[in-house]
């Protein structure tokens, strides 16, 4: 059994209708992962990962009513956030203009619509390396992911890929145990495959 | 730099992948998931599956194969056809598919639209629009196409509709544009320009694909976001990775798979 297959991996659910893609690539990776829906369920966790797709206001308030946002925030294993979950990740969010969990410094914000730059940014996109990141390990420069979102996280210190969209935003993001992937890795054919399992097996 | 997507459109029924006449003649094509993952390994974008034992009937639609797709397809993939509220969206949804695509059942009730994109986020929700040239020179849209003897023309001009949908909570529009379905004389760039010119959000093409220039001209002309085609990838006249490799060599900006 891989090292990726022995780990206990969480996915919260926080009513995202991605969740169910998401189990079902760490399937395809060889893992069986529990959903939770409360704290204790993310006792014992090796990895967790937080999807999420909807709108940033209607997650946090689902998170606070499971009692989550305090464990989240407190959380020694490595986290995982994608999509909408990787922005709640961060200080705040343009959308609604709420707090999220603050685990990564800065402000999410709306994309910018201009001429042939289309809101939802809906399709494969390129990622740019910015920094070296185990997330990236085996994932060729300028490989392609899935992204669907209208909001995105500023670039920082702690962006290991950007992407971009009428402007350069956040693809991926680590600090040490924080992680985050703005495109879904569970629709993002062999690369998404690969950063998933990658962040399975990374030291930390 | 986003890439431009080729979308092959699978119909669907009972869990199987059809074609022939909607409705009438068809020809088993094979398992659902099979075909998905030959699409996917030949470098399609992603994937519409629409369920055609829908609308017209006015029944609803078995949807357990969604789930069976979304285990084993790893590139994202949208439901269409018996989507006309928000709890079978929610059951399609849940059951895996990236998006859903609602049509007749938009026109029929605007209000649908904005109850998915208020449930599921706008990038969930993609309206198609199946439009036609009338006497007058005006494109206006059908609905249940899928069955010529239950097909209606409410009258809507398919550029107010594209408009409103948008105001709605559409987060993404496909336009088939049936003058020029199946006739694989090309996309009916005309109607997509000027579709284009009204859509902020993401637009496909649908309905001409005949030959990988077709495509091209799609991209180049009408600057859409998409194609979709069903009987050249299905044939095999149009292989995907020739069509991506002919499409780069015009340096139009497409996914390597």
């Amino acid at each position: 059994m891989s090292r990726a297959a022995a780990a206990r991996v969480v996915v919260v659910d926080a009513g995202g209708a991605n969740l169910g893609s998401v189990c079902y690539a760490l399937e395809r990776l060889g893992v069986r992962p529990d959903v939770v829906d409360a704290p204790a369920g993310l006792d014992g966790a090796d990895r967790v990962i937080l999807p999420g797709v909807g709108a940033a206001p209607e997650a946090m308030r689902r998170l606070q009513a499971q009692g989550l946002v305090e464990p989240l925030r407190a959380l020694r294993a490595p986290l995982l956030g994608i999509c909408l979950g990787m922005q709640l990740l961060y200080e705040r969010s343009e959308e609604g203009d709420v707090e999220c969990l603050g685990l990564l410094p800065g402000v999410v914000r709306r994309l910018t619509p201009a001429l042939g730059v289309r809101i939802p940014h809906m399709g494969w996109n390129g990622l740019r390396a910015m920094r070296p990141s185990p997330l990236l390990d085996g994932v060729a420069e300028g490989a392609s992911a899935y992204f669907v979102h209208s909001y995105a996280a500023p670039v920082t210190a702690a962006t290991v890929a950007t992407s971009e969209h009428g402007g350069l935003f956040t693809a991926m993001v680590q600090d040490g145990r924080r992680c985050g992937a703005q495109f879904h890795p569970e629709r993002s054919a062999a690369t998404g495959a690969r950063i998933l399992r990658n962040f399975l097996e990374m030291d930390c | 730099m986003l890439s431009r997507r080729i979308i092959p459109c699978l119909d669907v029924r009972d869990g199987r992948v059809v074609k022939g006449v909607r409705f009438r003649d068809h020809v088993d094509m094979g398992d659902i998931v099979e075909l998905a993952l030959r699409y996917r390994d030949e470098g399609a974008d992603e994937l519409v599956f629409y369920d055609i034992g829908a609308s017209p009937g006015g029944r609803s639609v078995d949807h357990s194969w969604v789930e069976r797709v979304a285990r084993l397809i790893d590139i994202p993939f949208c439901v269409a056809g018996g989507i006309r509220d928000v709890a079978t969206a929610r059951r399609v949804l849940h059951a895996g598919a990236d998006k859903v695509s609602v049509n007749s059942p938009a026109l029929e009730r605007p209000a649908l639209v904005s109850e998915l994109a208020d449930a599921f986020g706008v990038q969930c929700v993609v309206v198609g629009i199946d439009s036609i040239r009338e006497a007058d020179g005006q494109w206006r849209v059908r609905t249940n196409t899928g069955d010529p003897s239950k097909t209606r023309a409410p009258g809507m001009r398919t550029l107010d509709w594209i408009v409103e949908v948008q105001r709605l909570g559409a987060g993404e529009i496909v336009l088939n544009c049936m003058d020029s379905d199946g006739v694989r004389r090309g996309y009916d760039i005309e109607q997509l320009r000027q579709a284009r010119a009204l859509c902020a959000v993401p637009l496909v093409a649908s309905g001409g694909a005949g030959e990988p220039e077709h495509f091209a001209a799609a991209f180049e002309q009408a600057d859409v976001d998409g194609a979709l085609a069903a009987s050249v990838f299905h044939s095999g006249a149009i292989p995907i990775p020739a069509l991506k490799r002919f499409l780069r060599q015009r340096e139009i900006e497409v996914r390597d798979a």
